[in-house]
C-alpha cells in the first residue's frame, strides 16, 4: 500500500464513478486508521512523495469527505470553449508539419545556382551571336581557323553541359543549417568570372563595334576553357576531396546504445552530419521505445517497504536531505537481489519469444503449402471435379493470411513490434513475396530480425525528417580529432565522436622463397 | 640395447634408487635427461642405435642425489617407479620424474657394457 504513493492526490478522485469511490474511501479510512496508530505509537515520520500530504489532510477529515469532495478537489476537464485539449494540440502541430510554408527555402539555393550555371553556359553563344546580329556587314570574314574554333567550342560546350547535368543536376538530399562553403565559393567565383568577361566584352567589343571576328571567337573559346577549369575545380572540391578516408566517426544512439563506426574524409561538420544521417537510415536498427526499460516489477522492488524513522519532531523541510541521504546509504548496504530477478526475467522472455517464433514459423510454412503458382502451359481446370479458381496475388495473399494471422499477431506482440506492422502491411508484404516466388523463410525475415530504420519509413512524407545539429564549434568548420557533435531528434539523439585515422608506417621485408626450410626439433635437455 | 621391431625389448638393467633432495620448494634429482619420441634421435651422443628414441641421462650434477645413487651419464632409463620410459615424449618423461608427492624414485637403467659385465660375471 505504501508504495502507491506516487500518484497525485486530485486526479484519482475526479475521474471515477461514485460507487468505486465509495470502496476506495472505505479503504482510505482503514489506511488512515493504521497510520494514525503507528504515528501515535512511536512518533514516526514517513518519507512521502509530494502527492501524499494532500491525502493525509483529507484522510483525517473523516466522513464529510463524501459530500464535500466536489468543492475541494481540482479537476482537469477535457475541453471547454476557451481551451483546447491535448488532441487538438497534436492535430494542430501535425497540420503545421504537413503544410509546407518553408518549402521554398529548400529550393532557393539550387534554383539560384542553376540559373547562374545556365547563364554561364549561354554566355559564349551570346558572345558569338551578338556581333552577327548587330553589325554583320562590318565584320571581317573569317575562314578556316574560325571554323576550327567553332567545332572545338561546340564540343566543349557539349561536354560542359553533359558533365554539369551529371554532377550538379541531382535532387538535393538535405538542407544545411549554414552556408555550404565550397559551393558558395564556387558560385561566387563563377559569377565573378562571367561578370568580368561580360564587362570586358561590353567595353572592348560592343562599344567600339569590333570588326575582328576571329578575335571575338577566340575570346569566347577562352571563356569556355575557363568554365571547364572551374568545373574541374568544383569537381575536386565538392566530390573528390572527401573520398580519401581521414577520420573515423563513432556514432552512438543515446537511447539504446546502438553504435557504428564509419570512415570519412575531410568534410565540414554539417556535411559530415548529412553523411552520417544517410548511413544511419540504412545501418541502424529501428528505434523501438517499447524495448528499452527494465520491467517495472524489478525496479520498483528496490524501493518497496522501506521507511526511515527519525525520532523527534516533524521538521521535514530541513531534515529531508539528511533523510534521503540516509535512505540511499541504507539502500546501498542492503543486499540487492534485483539482478537475480532481471536474469530470470530475461531468460523467461527469451523462452517466450522462441516459443512464439516456433509457432509462427510452422504456421507460415503450412500456409505457404496451400498455394502454388499456376504454370502457363497447365490447363486452368484440370478436372471437372476440382475446379481450381485462378487468383491474382492479392487474393492469394488474403487467402493464406488467415491461418497464420493469429500466430503472427502473438509473435509481434511479444517482440513489441506491433506498431510497425499493420495487418494491411503484412498482407501487402505477403503479396509481394508470393509474386516473387519467395519461400516462407524469406517472407519471415522481415519480422524475425529488426531491420534498419529505412525499412519502416513512410514514403508519403515529402517534407523530410527534421534533425537538429548540436555542436560546440561552428558547423562550417572542418572535422578535427576529438570533436564531438550530436544530431538530435525529438525523442533520441545520435552522438558522434571524431577520431583521426592513424598514420601508417609501412615497411618492407623480402623473403626468398627458397628460404623456407624445416628440421626436426633439436634434442632438448631438461634437468630434473 | 638395440631392439627388433615387433619383438619385446630385452635388456640387462640395473636398479637405482634416488632420494629426492629438497631445495627450497622444489624436489630435485640432480641429473638431466634427453630424448623422447618427439625428439630427433640422430643427435643423441650416447645411444648405440641412432634410431633409439628412449630417455637418456645427459648430465649428472656432481654431488647430487643421482651421483650418490650411482647414476652415470649415458644411461638409458627404462622404467621410473614402474612406469615405462621407452616410448614416452620428453615432457611426459619429465613429469614422471618430477612428481611432487614422491620422495624417492626407483629407476631401471641400462648402459653399454652391462650385458658383457653380467656375462663375464657369470662365467
Amino acid at each position: 500500500m505504501d508504495n502507491e504513493s506516487q500518484y497525485s492526490g486530485y486526479s484519482y478522485k475526479s475521474s471515477h464513478s461514485r460507487s468505486s469511490r465509495k470502496h476506495r474511501d472505505r479503504r482510505d479510512r482503514h489506511r488512515s486508521k493504521s497510520r494514525d496508530s503507528s504515528s501515535r505509537g512511536d512518533k514516526s515520520v514517513t518519507i512521502q512523495a509530494p502527492g501524499e500530504p494532500l491525502l493525509d489532510t483529507e484522510s483525517t477529515r473523516g466522513d464529510e469527505r463524501d459530500d464535500n469532495w466536489g468543492e475541494t478537489t481540482t479537476v482537469v476537464t477535457g475541453t471547454s470553449e476557451h481551451s483546447i485539449s491535448n488532441e487538438d494540440l497534436t492535430r494542430a502541430s501535425k497540420e503545421l508539419e504537413d503544410s509546407s510554408p518553408l518549402e521554398c527555402r529548400r529550393f532557393a539555393a539550387p534554383v539560384l545556382s542553376g540559373a547562374l550555371g545556365l547563364f554561364a553556359l549561354l554566355t559564349p553563344l551570346a558572345f558569338l551571336l551578338l556581333p552577327q546580329l548587330l553589325w554583320r556587314d562590318q565584320l571581317e570574314p573569317c575562314g578556316v581557323p574560325c571554323e576550327g574554333l567553332y567545332v572545338s567550342l561546340a564540343f566543349k560546350l557539349l561536354v560542359l553541359a553533359l558533365s554539369s547535368w551529371a554532377l550538379f543536376l541531382r535532387p538535393q538530399r538535405a538542407t544545411l543549417p549554414r552556408l555550404f562553403v565550397f559551393r558558395g565559393l564556387l558560385m561566387a567565383l563563377l559569377f565573378l568570372f562571367v561578370a568580368s568577361y561580360w564587362l570586358f566584352y561590353g567595353v572592348r567589343v560592343l562599344e567600339p563595334r569590333e570588326r575582328d571576328y576571329r578575335g571575338i571567337v577566340g575570346y569566347a573559346a577562352s571563356l569556355v576553357d575557363a568554365l571547364l577549369f572551374i568545373q574541374y575545380l568544383a569537381l575536386v572540391l565538392l566530390e573528390v576531396r572527401q573520398m580519401q578516408p581521414a577520420f573515423c566517426l563513432k556514432v552512438v544512439r543515446t537511447t539504446d546504445g546502438a553504435s557504428r563506426f564509419y570512415n570519412i574524409g575531410h568534410l565540414s561538420i554539417q556535411r559530415a552530419a548529412v553523411w552520417v544521417l544517410e548511413q544511419y537510415y540504412s545501418d541502424f536498427p529501428v528505434y523501438n521505445p517499447a524495448l528499452l526499460n527494465l520491467p517495472k516489477s524489478i525496479l520498483s522492488k528496490k524501493m518497496s517497504g522501506f521507511k526511515v524513522y527519525s525520532l523527534g519532531e516533524e521538521n521535514s523541510t530541513n531534515n529531508s536531505t539528511g533523510q534521503s541521504r540516509a535512505m540511499i546509504a541504507a539502500a546501498a548496504r542492503r543486499r540487492d537481489n534485483s539482478h537475480n530477478e532481471y536474469y530470470y526475467e530475461e531468460a523467461e522472455m527469451e523462452r517466450r519469444v522462441r516459443k512464439r517464433k516456433a509457432r509462427l514459423v510452422v504456421a507460415v510454412e503450412e500456409a505457404f503449402t496451400h498455394i502454388k503458382r499456376l504454370q502457363d502451359d497447365e490447363p486452368a481446370a484440370s478436372s471437372p471435379k476440382h475446379p481450381r479458381e485462378v487468383m491474382d496475388p492479392r487474393e492469394a495473399a488474403q487467402a493464406i493470411f488467415a491461418p497464420m494471422a493469429r500466430a503472427m499477431q502473438k509473435y509481434l506482440r511479444t517482440t513489441r513490434q506491433q506498431p510497425y506492422h499493420s495487418m494491411e502491411s503484412i498482407i501487402a508484404h505477403l503479396q509481394f513475396c508470393i509474386t516473387h516466388n519467395m519461400t516462407p523463410k524469406a517472407f519471415l525475415e522481415r519480422y524475425l530480425t529488426t531491420g534498419p530504420t529505412m525499412q519502416y519509413q513512410r514514403e508519403s512524407s515529402s517534407r523530410g525528417r527534421q534533425w537538429t545539429l548540436v555542436s560546440e564549434e561552428p558547423v562550417t568548420s572542418a572535422l578535427r580529432q576529438g570533436q564531438v557533435f550530436s544530431l538530435r531528434r525529438l525523442d533520441f539523439s545520435l552522438v558522434v565522436t571524431v577520431t583521426s585515422l592513424p598514420f601508417l608506417n609501412l615497411g618492407e621485408e623480402f623473403i626468398d622463397p627458397k628460404s623456407h626450410k624445416f628440421v626436426m626439433r633439436l634434442q632438448s635437455e631438461t634437468s630434473v | 640395447m638395440s631392439f627388433i621391431p615387433g619383438e619385446p625389448v630385452t635388456a640387462v638393467v640395473q636398479r637405482i634408487e634416488i632420494q629426492k633432495l629438497r631445495q627450497g620448494e622444489n624436489l630435485i634429482l640432480g641429473f638431466s635427461i634427453g630424448g623422447g619420441i618427439d625428439q630427433d634421435p640422430g643427435q643423441n651422443p650416447f645411444s648405440e642405435d641412432k634410431t633409439d628414441k628412449g630417455i637418456y641421462v645427459t648430465r649428472v650434477t656432481p654431488g647430487g642425489p643421482a651421483e650418490v645413487a650411482d647414476l652415470r651419464m649415458g644411461d638409458k632409463i627404462m622404467q621410473v617407479n614402474g612406469w615405462d620410459m621407452t616410448m614416452v615424449t620428453h615432457d611426459q618423461a619429465r613429469k614422471r620424474l618430477t612428481k611432487k608427492n614422491e620422495d624417492v624414485v626407483r629407476l631401471l637403467v641400462t648402459r653399454q657394457g652391462l650385458e658383457s659385465a653380467v656375462r663375464n660375471a657369470r662365467m
